[in-house]
């Protein structure tokens, strides 16, 4: 079991929660880019989440989570001293720094929580940094104190288009530059270790396992309609699942 | 006076229309009566050949002459004097191939019903262990040396099992929040209902094997780690869990699933009960490329979920099956179709991305390789679409990367295992492998071969270093 250390709503409008989880092990490695997999109960599933932030003394790892699906939701409910029966990590490999000497670093809502780790680490390492924060409407806008401590330059503006399609645009505006572009990906994955093949996207035409191959990958070469679509594959089923969840027990199925 | 008959008891199995509808375990398991008319069919050979032809040397004619005798609770001690899981064992082996090929009875008439002796044996130890109030368990004292294993499959249960019985003070690291490797997240409930893996991992902690869950060794830890944290050897039996793919067009599209995933879905995740929250599609009609047991059991796991029609497409002919026969025949009289002699070449899709068909080359056999099989040839032109909506890969895996990624000193096979001897010796000192992670995916019985030999060679390399 792994206790919830800290817990904290994002912004005023509650749509993003930090959960500091503690997690000796996964805290001994985890790096910006990679990601861990919790799971709340026994009946849970295997959900994927970007390392936010973390703490080799304490042993935490935080993770930033939008309500979204079920089990996100479920998580929502769950408060501070609770504890969720898996957390896994860090999964994936960590995002390349090596050599970067400016960097522009964007972020698309609960993206901003992916991004923000790896602005942070940048800026630390004297990378100049400029971070772009898109969100739908100012009420949800996140971290935004954290990110302009994590960067040089900080622009927030609000789109009302979707995470997914938002990277597609981005690699097709910095395409003509010749700009190299890297995008941290979050398909559906089950154990994030390279054995399901769930989480598989085409790169320059080859299939690649987000996993272990990435989360990132050059946004360029990436094959963003069947990475839309297989995003989407469970849908249908995701929509019924979120909308039952027990008014009484929340996320504590099992008292 | 032996019983002479010629034929096996035979195993009571579950109705096939009614099993093909639920995750119920399809064979039933024998009675006390007929576990003790079997046995009474050993000659009990003064060599016997059996115990040659098992991984983990059972001691099975005097295990089977307890059992004629009544004494189930001797019976068992003598099996698990050489093997830690004998209700997994009993289940999945694939003894034809093994201890009852060798049977002298098996000359004239069937070889002595073993794995299922052998599995009446560990059924009939849990069910008088459920009915005690407490269960005294042997811990062997510790002899204060450390040693980690990595991956809860049948290997490193088998090797870490083994080590506590020699008092080794042993530490399994498992990637997944459920202990059992492929015995959980691949087998199907209704070949190795879960529960029974659930027991044989009890009784291990309760010798006092410790298990570290949702450890990836490669990634929360690295090898070299694990030795600066005082384990004085490292076992890895991480399996091969990395899933093999056609390069056919066509395989990322919407509804083609890799068996693993299937099978982990399913099996791990339990996403056939309402009451768990992972996903499944609702398919019909459902492709399953390749033939092995693993194909065997993604097929018969898609009927139970309520595909309509389920197709075993593979490219060689009904001799060349690479599936247990048990297999192959439970899944036909479960209703799964076969397109033998069927090559894959694409995969089909609408507009939306969603799979449409599979097309199939047909194939003729040729002449035998120099193995004496004989091998698909293409027929010219007799391209056939098969209409589905899911196609599950299951041509095989091969070793995770993980532990190759971030391991120095091992040296590898041309396909990614581990090398190591017999006795899971690697290129590195102190550290020892065995299982799918040197061979490429294989049984569970010759895993927990090499996790016994694995034991084995690290005793003997504990006692060289501190004599």
């Amino acid at each position: 079991m792994y206790k919830v250390v800290t817990k904290r709503f994002l912004n005023d409008a509650k749509t993003i929660c930090l959960f500091e989880i503690e997690a000796p092990l996964a805290a001994r490695h985890a790096q910006a880019g990679q990601f861990v997999i919790f799971r709340l109960d026994e009946q849970g599933e295997r959900v994927p989440v970007s390392v936010a932030d973390w703490d080799r003394e304490k042993g935490t790892v935080s993770v930033m989570v939008q309500a979204a699906g079920r089990t996100t939701k479920m998580l929502h409910t769950v408060e501070q001293g609770d504890y969720i029966s898996d957390f896994v990590g860090p999964l994936g490999r960590a995002t390349e720094m090596e050599g970067l000497k400016k960097v522009c670093v964007v972020g698309g809502g609960v993206g901003c929580a992916i991004a923000y780790p790896i602005a942070k680490e940048m800026h630390k390492r004297g990378i100049e940094v400029t971070f772009i924060g898109g969100f739908r409407s100012a009420d949800i806008v996140i971290l935004k104190d954290e990110l302009k401590e994590a960067s040089d330059k900080l622009i927030m503006c609000t789109d009302d288009g979707t995470y997914g399609e938002m990277m597609k645009f981005l690699a097709d505006v910095t395409r003509p530059y010749g700009i190299s572009t890297i995008i941290s990906l979050d398909p559906i994955m089950v154990d994030g270790t390279g054995m399901c093949g769930g989480c598989r996207v085409i790169v320059g035409g080859e299939t690649k396992f987000a996993c272990v191959d990435g989360p990132d990958f050059d946004a360029h070469q990436v094959d963003f309609d069947s990475l839309l679509k297989r995003a989407a594959f469970y849908k249908d089923e995701q929509d019924r699942a979120a909308q039952h969840i027990c008014k009484m027990t929340g996320g504590k199925r099992n008292g | 006076m032996a019983n002479m008959r010629l034929t096996k008891n035979e195993m009571p199995e579950q109705d096939p229309i009614v099993r093909a509808g639920n995750f119920d375990e399809v064979a039933l398991g024998y009675t006390p009566e007929m576990a003790i008319d079997e046995a009474k069919r050993c000659l009990n050979c003064k060599n016997p050949a059996c115990r040659t032809g098992c991984p983990v040397a059972v001691r099975i004619p005097e295990f089977i002459a307890k059992v004629a005798e009544g004494e189930f609770e001797a019976a068992y001690d003598i099996i698990t004097s050489t093997n830690s899981l004998p209700a997994v064992c009993g289940r999945v082996c694939p003894q034809e191939k093994q201890c009852e090929s060798k049977c002298v009875r098996g000359v004239k008439g069937e070889s002595v019903g073993i794995g299922r002796l052998e599995r009446f044996v560990a059924d009939w130890h849990m069910a008088e262990q459920a009915k005690l109030e407490k269960v005294e368990v042997e811990v062997p004292a510790s002899n204060g040396h450390r040693i980690a294993v990595v991956g809860s499959g049948p290997a490193g249960l088998t090797c870490a099992g083994d080590l506590r019985k020699m008092g080794y003070d042993v530490t399994i690291f498992e990637a997944l929040h459920k202990s059992g490797g492929v015995l959980v997240y691949g087998i199907p409930q209704f070949r190795l209902p879960k529960e029974i893996v659930a027991k044989e991992i009890d009784n291990l902690k309760a010798m006092g094997v410790k298990i570290v869950n949702n450890a990836i060794i490669g990634k929360s830890e690295t090898v070299d780690e694990l030795f600066e944290d005082g384990f004085e050897a490292v076992f890895i039996g991480s399996g091969a869990g990395l899933p093999q793919f056609l390069h056919i067009p066509g395989e990322n599209l919407l509804g083609v699933y890799t068996a693993n995933e299937l099978l982990t879905r399913v099996n791990l995740m339990k996403a056939y009960r309402d009451d768990y929250d992972t996903p499944i599609k609702h398919f019909h009609r459902v492709a399953v490329v390749g033939a092995g047991n693993v194909a065997m059991d993604a097929a018969r796991v898609a009927k139970r979920l309520g595909a309509e029609h389920v197709y075993i497409c593979y490219r060689r002919g009904r001799d060349e099956l690479p599936a247990r026969l048990e297999e192959v025949e439970h899944a036909e009289a479960e209703g799964i179709e076969f397109h033998l002699l069927n090559n894959p070449t694409r995969i089909l899709a609408g507009e939306d991305g969603f799979v449409t068909g599979i097309e199939l080359l047909r194939q003729e056999l040729g002449e035998p390789d120099a193995k004496g099989r004989r091998s698909p040839v293409p027929v010219p032109g007799s391209e056939w679409v098969l209409d589905v909506d899911t196609v599950i890969i299951a041509i095989g895996t091969s070793p995770n990367p993980l532990i190759r990624n971030t391991t120095g000193g091992l040296t590898f096979t041309r396909k990614g295992g581990i090398e190591a001897d017999e006795g899971g010796v690697t290129a590195r000192e102190g550290v020892f492998a065995g299982g799918d992670a040197v061979t490429g995916a294989a049984t569970v019985i010759l895993a927990m071969g090499a996790g016994k030999a694995g034991a084995v060679s690290i005793d003997k390399y504990i006692k060289e270093k501190n004599a």
